[in-house]
């Protein structure tokens, strides 16, 4: 039994105050990692609860409450030579009263009843004549659409048990649709017109079709421009500039474009495309150019990291056999980069899909019912379709809303999914 | 007409590369082995003398007939019609005459208005023709001109290099314009704007009211422009932003790189990746539908009164898009502290709270604070999630409960629906932007410079 | 004050000692040790003894695995993801891989010296109180002044830099960063300090006065040292252990390892053979 313990004055680390410390310390330690936990709990939480609200408010948009009604084509209505001018009107109001005989003489019931279908409902029918001119003195039998207000109640988002007055459907009107319900006439398939329908004031029939197609333009207009553009000045910057005060005040434009806020793009889009250049408004020829000077840092920075990442041996071999620098990056250092060049231009594409500001200020949120036929065509995107839906008043919408989001999140998981596809197969190690 | 112009440029082109190839092939049979370009090089400059300046050309003529076209239709209008009429009485006759030209008819227009319609018809279709018959003049005088040029011993290759090099020079470039572009329309606008209202009364003022007269003597539509609530409707909700995002950023960083395992990192990576990439439209939504009125009902239940589009739900939604972006600048920072520094505290017997709290973050700490800033830079300038849930009315309050409006909510509302380059309420939108530019500009320089200085240090 | 009992451990089984095996108590004593890295197998079987108040060099080719055991013995390992130790090393005769020890006191009792020197990004001060601060062992400005002085007095460094402490660490010369890192561990009081190859980014100047350094701290402290150089092993240790392939080839005395080794191996790399 000796001290053996050299230094004199070392510390006597199994002493009260000692161990004490030790607790104080692995308390302390403790607390920073529930709060990093609970840091990430609220980030994961909070992505779960904004998925969970889209996905449950969007998912009745899905489907569509349809009432299968028989039309009797009279050819007292509709003439033959002239289809398109028939009184589809009255059409509709006699296979409600058929569809309601015990109402058929009271006028105000049978024009509410008439409400449960689409106030459109008369296109659906005269489409169908004009698709089919045979149908006139025959019946036709149509799923229409109903009213929202009908749709929702269906859905059950209306609840029954409201008093009357704060519902937006009365007593009668519910007992007259679920008369339907119990006849079997009301389905509720799944709802295509959402992606093949164009907007509408009625909830009912609003679709994504002109959305999606002026997406397309738009993304279709960015790509042209952003990415020869940001290609080449990528290339230049990386491969030919002399590094110098010019190279460097570039870098440090870029640099800083890739920062400035997307509403600043779009007050620039506003005054030089459509105030300076006459472009026309909403058009997305416009919307792309913004978007594609928006998206031309991006794709500039990744390309000129994409370029960076190819080895100089592959660089010296060219040369070593007797190319041209343009040679060099042209044959050799390019299509090595291209993968990562690819990705980073999905990435950019995406960004620019999903922004919304700079297209309200050039007009892309315009109230459009037909889907753009070019790109110089009136038109809306997604994201600003979105925002049109989001500021309207009426109940169907929100779950539109909520769908529209849904769509553009599918569009977006997509090309992200194909972005890292394809880093993931082309991607090469040194 | 555009279409078919470019066409043409593609098929002249192809012509020229066909020629101008079969030119080098002569020369490589003539002369033997002495050539010194491939023939395919030979092409491919007499191609690009033949297309480049011809596309230039119709680009820059379709951008700018459109402009000659309209000013020269309103000088040839009689002039009963354009005197006494102001800009934006002027476009609208522009637009009822185009809606003519188009043959969409509302209503019975004037006879005026009928003729200027077919005379914009006629002149449409004669610069279009003009442009193609330009244009093509233009390729042939190139083609000719580079034909002269070929010759067995030309460098072809290396001509074709100089004008692949100006083209990357003009891509490279048209970055910079880009920054111009914006400095010069902000700047544009905003001159006109501070004419109309007082420099010092827009930067200073209490007031703002931009939709309607506020005494009798201002001209119609010159409501009050004194920006301050706006300004402070800003700094409000990026306050707020800021105080949400950055600590759960900072910790969610600390917690992936000290303490988590690979299992819990390769989950919570790609759902912070998810919230990055979720549109702000998406988040404003949200705000709108969900946060807002969670706010509010929790603030009824203590007895506070909030606001439905509360500072506060506004800056919650954005400090949420904020929190990947802390996080993951965080986290880039904390790594780039070097391991022998982690090791030498460890190696005293620090815990790891010690570690990360007195030696990393205390050398990370100019790589987090960039963050930060470039993340306030965000909030400042975010623009869908504010437009959705914050409020219109500019109210002079640093109250979280209450509504505010911010620069951007006031530059998109100010623009939206009728533009005309002339009222004071749409100039106004350039001056809040030129605002914003600047202040995010000088947010982003300043933490660029540190998070660089920063990673210098290390590298 | 720590009440130590001597231990009576038995030398490794499966190495053999060469030259005597001294008189001195055993301070580390390590029996079996086995790492893994993932699937590596960094460490096969190490069974060494560490005297106390001695300096034992670790010497081998690179890649042979004496960093990494050096790492083991304040469980620096730990912070390593997918690394497995197995085996018993005794600090005393405490296992220092014993669920219910503390790996605080642990690395406060074992002190390490890096190969690169790391001082902290703060002042020269602030490195030196870091770790009496945390671990509490001063109470008051004094107290600390004097700890701080002490230690980097020990350290050889005081007469340098005591008109500048507040300057930042990291502003000092390569040698003298060293010396920093070696006062920054000897502030807390450590009984054995490691060193892991502490001299390799000094220039030969630095190099010689840390080891004059070494020598000097051996009186109250036992020195763990892996080295690349040979000549260092010699002029600084008593002790020698040679590392190859992650086996612990020969240990012994540092004189009886250099003139007399027994294994071939060993006389290889000691005559340059290999290395």
């Amino acid at each position: 039994m000796t001290v053996i313990d050299a230094p004199a004055t070392g510390p006597d680390w199994s002493s009260a105050a000692s161990n004490a410390n030790r607790r104080r310390r692995y308390a302390a330690d403790r607390r920073l990692r529930i709060y990093g936990l609970t840091a990430i709990i609220i980030a994961v939480g909070v992505l779960v609860i904004l998925l969970a609200t889209v996905l449950t408010g969007g998912a009745s948009a899905f489907v569509q409450t349809r009432v299968t009604v028989e039309f009797t084509i009279d050819p007292e209505l509709v003439s033959a030579d002239n289809i398109q001018r028939g009184n589809y009107r009255q059409i509709i109001t006699n296979a409600v009263a058929e569809l309601f005989p015990e109402i058929a003489d009271d006028r105000t019931a049978l024009t509410a009843a008439g409400r449960i279908l689409t106030s459109n409902a008369q296109f659906f029918v005269r489409d169908a004549v004009v698709a089919d001119p045979s149908l006139i003195g025959r019946t036709l039998t149509l799923a229409i659409p109903a009213s929202d207000p009908f749709d929702q109640l269906n859905k059950g988002t209306i609840a029954r048990d409201l008093p009357e007055e704060q519902r937006r459907v009365n007593d009668r009107d519910t007992a007259l649709f679920d008369q339907l319900v119990d006849r079997g006439l009301v389905s509720t398939p799944f709802n295509w017109g959402l992606f093949f329908n164009a907007d509408s004031r009625f909830p009912e029939l609003a679709g994504l079709r002109g959305a999606i197609i002026g997406s397309f333009y738009l993304l279709l207009v960015t790509l042209l421009v952003s990415v020869p553009v940001g290609i080449a000045a990528a290339i230049y910057l990386e491969e030919f500039a002399r590094r110098g005060r010019w190279s460097r005040l570039i870098e440090v434009n870029i640099n800083n474009l890739a920062a400035v806020p997307s509403v600043v793009f779009g007050l620039l889009g506003l005054a030089v495309f459509i105030n300076f250049f006459g472009l026309p408004r909403s058009a997305p020829l416009v919307g792309g150019l913004v978007l594609s000077l928006m998206t031309l840092p991006t794709i500039i920075i990744v390309t000129r990291a994409a370029l960076k990442a190819v080895p100089p041996s592959i660089r010296e071999a060219a040369y070593g056999i007797g190319a041209s620098k343009h040679q060099m990056v042209l044959h050799h250092v390019l299509p090595l980069a291209l993968p990562g060049i690819l990705t980073g231009t999905i990435i950019g594409m995406a960004q620019a899909l999903g922004e919304t500001a700079p297209l309200l200020l050039v007009g892309m949120n315009a109230f459009l019912t037909a889907a753009p036929g070019g790109i110089t065509d009136a038109a809306t995107a997604l994201p600003t379709q979105i925002y049109i839906w989001a500021d309207s008043s009426e109940r169907g919408f929100v779950a539109k809303t909520s769908a529209g989001i849904v769509v553009l999140l599918l569009f977006l998981i997509v090309m992200n999914a194909v972005a890292i596809f394809l880093r993931r197969r082309l991607e090469r190690t040194w | 007409m555009l279409g078919t112009a470019l066409l043409l440029i593609l098929g002249m082109s192809i012509v020229a590369f066909i020629v101008g190839r079969a030119s080098g092939r002569r020369f490589l049979r003539a002369s033997g082995s002495s050539i010194h370009s491939l023939p395919s090089y030979h092409g491919l400059f007499v191609a690009v003398w033949v297309g480049v300046p011809a596309l230039v050309l119709v680009l820059l003529w379709a951008a700018l007939s459109g402009t000659i076209v309209d000013s020269l239709l309103l000088a040839s209008l009689p002039d009963s019609m354009t005197t006494g009429v102001t800009g934006a009485g002027l476009d609208l006759v522009l637009s009822e005459i185009k809606n003519v030209a188009a043959g969409l008819l509302f209503g019975e227009p004037r006879p005026e208005i009928v003729e200027a319609a077919a005379r914009l018809n006629r002149w449409d279709a004669l610069a279009g023709w003009a442009m193609v018959v330009v244009v093509f003049a233009l390729m042939i005088v190139a083609f000719a001109v580079a034909r002269t040029r070929l010759a067995p011993r030309f460098r072809a290759r290396n001509a074709f290099e100089r004008w692949l090099s100006g083209l990357m020079i003009a891509a490279s470039v048209g970055a910079i314009l880009v920054t111009v572009g914006i400095v010069v329309s902000l700047l544009v606008e905003s001159l006109a704007f501070f004419r109309m209202v007082p420099i010092g009364e827009f930067l200073f003022g209490l007031n703002w009211e931009p939709q309607m007269p506020i005494r009798a003597d201002q001209v119609a539509g010159l409501g009050a422009f004194g920006a301050v609530p706006v300004f402070l409707g800003t700094i409000v909700i990026a306050t707020v932003a800021t105080l949400f995002a950055a600590p759960v950023g900072l910790f969610t960083a600390i917690y992936l790189v000290e303490y988590a395992s690979e299992r819990v990192r390769s989950v919570v990576k790609p759902v912070l990746e998810v919230l990055a990439g979720v549109p702000t439209i998406v988040y404003g939504f949200f705000a709108v539908l969900t946060v807002a009125p969670a706010i509010r009902s929790t603030g009824n239940s203590l007895g506070l009164a909030a606001s439905p589009n509360s500072a506060l739900a506004a800056g919650v939604v954005m400090g949420i898009m904020l929190i990947p972006f802390i996080s993951s600048l965080s986290d880039d920072a904390l790594r780039a502290v070097p391991r022998s520094l982690r090791d030498g505290s460890l190696a005293i017997g620090a815990t790891r709270a010690e570690t990360v709290r007195k030696v990393m973050l205390a050398a990370a700490l100019p790589g987090i604070m960039g963050g930060v800033l470039l993340a306030v830079s965000r909030a400042i300038g975010e623009t869908m999630i504010v437009v959705m849930a914050a409020g219109l009315i500019a109210t002079l309050t640093i109250n979280p409960l209450d509504s505010v409006t911010t620069v951007t909510v006031q530059i998109v509302t100010l623009l939206i629906g009728d533009t005309a380059f002339d009222s004071p309420k749409t100039l106004a939108a350039f001056a809040l932007g030129l605002v914003l530019f600047l202040t995010t500009l000088l947010l982003n320089v300043i933490a660029l410079r540190i998070v660089n200085r920063y990673r210098e240090k290390y590298d | 004050m720590e009440q130590l009992v001597a231990p009576t451990s038995k030398m490794g089984v499966d190495v053999r000692h060469t030259g005597e095996a001294g008189t001195t108590e055993i301070k580390v004593s390590a029996q079996n040790v086995d790492v893994f890295y993932g699937e590596k197998h960094a460490i096969k079987g190490v069974s060494v003894n560490v005297p106390a108040r001695s300096v034992m060099a670790f010497i081998g080719p690179s890649g042979c695995g004496k960093s990494t055991f050096l790492r083991c013995i304040n469980r620096m390992n730990d912070t390593i993801e997918g690394c497995k130790v197995t085996g018993n090393i005794r600090l005393d005769d405490r296992d220092i891989y014993d669920a219910n020890l503390d790996v605080v006191e642990l690395r406060a009792r074992v002190g390490m010296v890096f190969q690169k020197p790391n001082p902290f990004p703060k002042s020269i001060f602030e490195n030196v109180a870091y770790g009496p601060r945390i671990h509490g062992l001063v109470h008051g400005k004094a107290d600390l002044d004097a700890i701080v002085e002490q230690s980097l007095r020990k350290a050889a460094l005081w007469e340098e830099v005591k008109d500048r402490l507040k300057e930042p660490g990291t502003g000092l010369s390569g040698g003298q960063q060293q010396r920093l890192c070696i006062a920054r561990a000897i502030a807390v009081n450590p009984e054995v300090i490691l060193m892991d190859e502490p001299c390799s980014a000094l220039d030969p100047i630095a190099t010689a006065r840390v080891e004059e350094l070494i020598d000097e701290l051996r009186q109250n402290y036992t020195i763990i040292i892996v080295t690349h150089s040979m000549q260092q092993a010699a002029r600084v240790s008593q002790q020698t252990a040679f590392f190859h392939l992650g086996i612990l080839v020969e240990t012994g005395s540092t004189e009886f390892i250099f003139t007399n080794p027994h294994d071939q191996r060993t006389q290889d790399y000691i005559t340059g053979r290999f290395g």
